[in-house]
């Protein structure tokens, strides 16, 4: 057991020593909403940014961020070319429903399935809703978990500045 | 010798991660954690005293998971600790460890994975593992996982090992050893002349094995239960149908009273997705269909096949007070789902437009007859019952209606209005033997005001109205929020219906919490009723109590 702790720590201090500040994508298998299969490092936006956003259907500030991100995309789109991706985490139980949900509620942007959580679990993510901002070259550049009415602005206004080139970590 | 070779592995990592940094330059580290105390306090009106407490006024339940990447390799271990467990959880995972390690190679076509891992085949009616913190639930495999993907649209999987059963090690004749396939092919991947076709095909088969020596003194049990699925995933424009049968062989269990009847289970969607309309329908039938891979264990754990409860999942808090749990011994039902948005700048709509959904969702019993005229339905050691595959049972388990509206009235003000009828059976769902069926009216109003562009007031009115049970509840909540950090809120439910006025009580509630990206940290305090927390489909009871809680949690 006590190797186990000291080798986990060493992996940890080590990893911590030599990690980037920032982390890409990993390579993980989810699905679409039509149930093809989609690796998560196919995940690009021509040297935009990307919003990447997990939510479920029993998750409601998540679907009152992706209706205030909805309400507000043709504008970011205009304004910085932003993609904004949703992962939607429900399980076998409403998978299914995620479809048509998305076209009742008109959303506008690409929806992705996880219906086991191994693109959550890859991500860390505890809880949702969690939202990750990525740069043109595709490194996670910023992260916040929950939502509170407002937040969009918060999130564009990264999203303005990543699009402009400016390095966002270690603020806010 | 330990120290030695400690040091010895942390000097490797440190050279082996000097080496990536120096000339690979790829390692990633990244993690999250969580910890949730709870502080207890004796509550007379509740029925906890101080010597039902006696002293044991902590819960905590804890975990890091760290994950680390090099190229194509990645590695990754989560500890957690229950010291002891909050109160609701399952007291067998009091204690601390490492339950989940795991490394994992990708190289081109395959991926290779070694230590826990979870896996899903189809929907899950043969096998799926998985995790849920907030409940305590891991049934991870300990084992191997290859993932091979020969041509683009086709994938296979093979994997082998055994779950996780809390702290416990496994030990020969324990628990069993599970071997699985699955195969899935995307037809207009796969046939080049397809992909330009409106038509899309996918079709995907699993098998899925379990070994267990048949230690059980009374009956003669197999030591192999197979259990096999089908599937498929057809689009047709704007339609969409998928649907999954799995059969398994028989699996006297303690879940089905040692019963030597096979198996099977039933899914089929077919939705319709239009800009602003979507229609869904869905059938579903089980029969038989627990597979754990230990015969003896009736509790939530060790199984390896999911059977997801298709019937809507409420998060309101009175609407939550009846969440039905699958009855994996037999039940058949069927779900229509409506999500229509109004358009912007209609009559009905307004400038905002407004979204409506209806649901309504039915769940009962199959019909059974005896298997043969010697046997009484369901008797251990027989083949139990014998059902027909379209007969609905008399039984109603759940039935639910569930209209909404959402609706924004002005930039600064939007609301959701709720109403839903619930009949659901007390008695098979929750073991409340001999209660009627509890049948219930639920209205919800739920309403934001945006007072600045960071700060907005939330209000929640709910009642729930019913003669069975508890009898009538009413609840408020009051949230404020300040974007991106904090949230203050209060919350109330008051169950004045109650038929003994010593039981007609509030629940009351009043939590803070501040967010900085990604560490949140909450702070409740008040009474907990007693209820049902469900999540993807596992509930676990949680106790009435009465304290303070407190949840931090991060990611990196």
């Amino acid at each position: 057991m006590k190797k186990i702790i000291f080798l986990s720590l060493a992996l940890l201090i080590g990893g911590l020593l030599t990690a980037q500040e920032v982390n890409s994508l990993p390579s993980i298998n989810v699905k679409t909403l039509e149930g093809e299969t989609y690796n998560t490092k196919d995940i690009s936006n021509d040297g935009k940014p990307i919003i990447i956003s997990f939510w479920a259907l029993w998750c409601k500030p998540c679907k009152k961020e992706l209706d205030a991100y909805n309400d507000n995309y043709e504008d970011w789109q205009e304004e910085t070319g932003v993609k904004i991706i949703a992962v939607s985490i429900d399980d076998a139980r409403s998978t299914a429903k995620v479809l048509p949900f998305v076209s009742g509620k008109d959303w506008e942007f690409e929806v992705l399935l996880d219906p086991n959580g191994d693109f959550k679990r890859a991500m860390s993510v505890n809880m949702v809703p969690h939202t990750f901002i990525l740069n043109g070259e595709g490194k996670i550049v910023y992260q916040h978990t929950s939502y509170y009415e407002g937040l969009e602005d918060e999130i564009f206004e990264i999203v303005e500045k990543v699009a402009a080139g400016e390095d966002v970590s270690g603020k806010h | 010798m330990k120290k030695i070779i400690s040091i010895l592995t942390i000097a490797l990592v440190f050279s082996a991660s000097a080496y990536a940094q120096g000339f690979l330059g790829k390692s990633e580290v990244h993690g999250s954690f969580e910890t949730d105390a709870m502080y207890y306090q004796a509550d007379d009106a509740l029925g906890i005293t101080d010597s039902l407490i006696n002293g044991n006024v902590f819960g905590f339940n804890a975990f890091a998971d760290i994950i680390y990447t090099l190229g194509d390799f990645s590695a990754g271990f989560r500890y957690e600790a229950y010291l002891p467990p909050i109160a609701g959880f399952e007291r067998s995972l009091e204690g601390q460890g490492f339950p989940y390690l795991w490394a994992t190679y990708t190289t081109g076509k395959f991926s290779f994975t070694v230590g826990n891992f979870y896996e899903q085949f189809g929907n899950g009616l043969t096998l799926r593992t998985y995790q849920e913190w907030t409940l305590g639930y891991d049934n991870s495999l300990n084992g191997a996982r290859i993932v091979y993907e020969p041509v683009k649209g086709l994938l296979l999987k093979g994997v082998y090992g055994t779950q996780r059963y809390y702290w416990s090690k496994f030990e020969k004749n324990g628990r069993g050893i599970v071997k699985g396939f699955d195969g899935e092919i995307n037809i207009n991947d796969v046939f080049t002349g397809l992909s330009d076709s409106k038509v899309r095909l996918i079709i995907g088969g699993s098998a899925v094995s379990k070994y267990q020596s048949d230690q059980n003194p009374f009956y003669k049990l197999p030591k192999n239960v197979a259990i096999f699925g089908g599937r498929f995933n057809l689009g047709i424009g704007k339609f969409n149908f998928s649907s999954e049968y799995a059969y398994k062989i028989n699996d006297p269990s303690a879940v089905n009273k040692y019963i030597y009847k096979p198996g099977d289970a039933f899914i089929f969607s077919g939705s319709y997705a239009t800009k602003g309309l979507g229609i869904f329908a869905q059938f579903k039938r089980i029969d038989n269909m627990s597979f754990k891979s230990d015969q003896a264990v009736t509790s939530n754990a060790l199984d390896i096949n999911f059977l997801p409860p298709l019937i809507e999942a409420h998060t309101y808090m009175l609407a939550a007070m009846y969440p039905y749990a699958t009855q994996p011994n037999g039940e058949m039902g069927f779900q229509i789902e409506i999500n229509y948005k109004v358009p912007k700048k209609s009559k009905l709509g307004g400038k905002y437009g407004m979204g409506i959904s209806i649901n309504y969702s039915q769940m009962n019993d199959i019909a059974r007859e005896k298997a043969n005229d010697t046997a009484y339905i369901g008797q251990s050691g027989t083949m139990g019952w014998k059902s027909d595959f379209f007969k609905f049972g008399d039984q109603i388990f759940n039935r639910d209606l569930t209209v909404e509206i959402d609706k924004k009235f002005s930039r600064k003000f939007k609301s959701i209005f709720k109403y839903i009828y619930q009949d659901y059976d007390i008695a098979t769902i929750l073991g409340h033997t001999g209660d009627p069926n509890v049948k219930a009216n639920i209205g919800i109003i739920d309403m934001t005001y945006k007072i600045t562009s960071k700060k907005s007031i939330r209000w929640e009115l709910q009642g729930l109205w019913t003669k069975e049970d508890k009898g009538d509840w009413a609840a408020i909540l009051v949230e404020y929020t300040v974007s991106p950090h904090w949230f203050v809120s209060i919350a109330d439910q008051y169950n004045y219906g109650n038929k003994h006025s010593y039981e007609q009580l509030h629940y009351y509630t009043g939590s803070f919490g501040y967010t900085l990206k990604t560490t949140r940290f909450a702070l409740t305090y008040g009474r907990q009723r007693e209820g049902v927390v469900c999540v993807g489909g596992v509930c676990r009871q949680v106790p009435a109590s009465n304290g303070f809680s407190v949840t931090i949690s991060s990611s990196f």
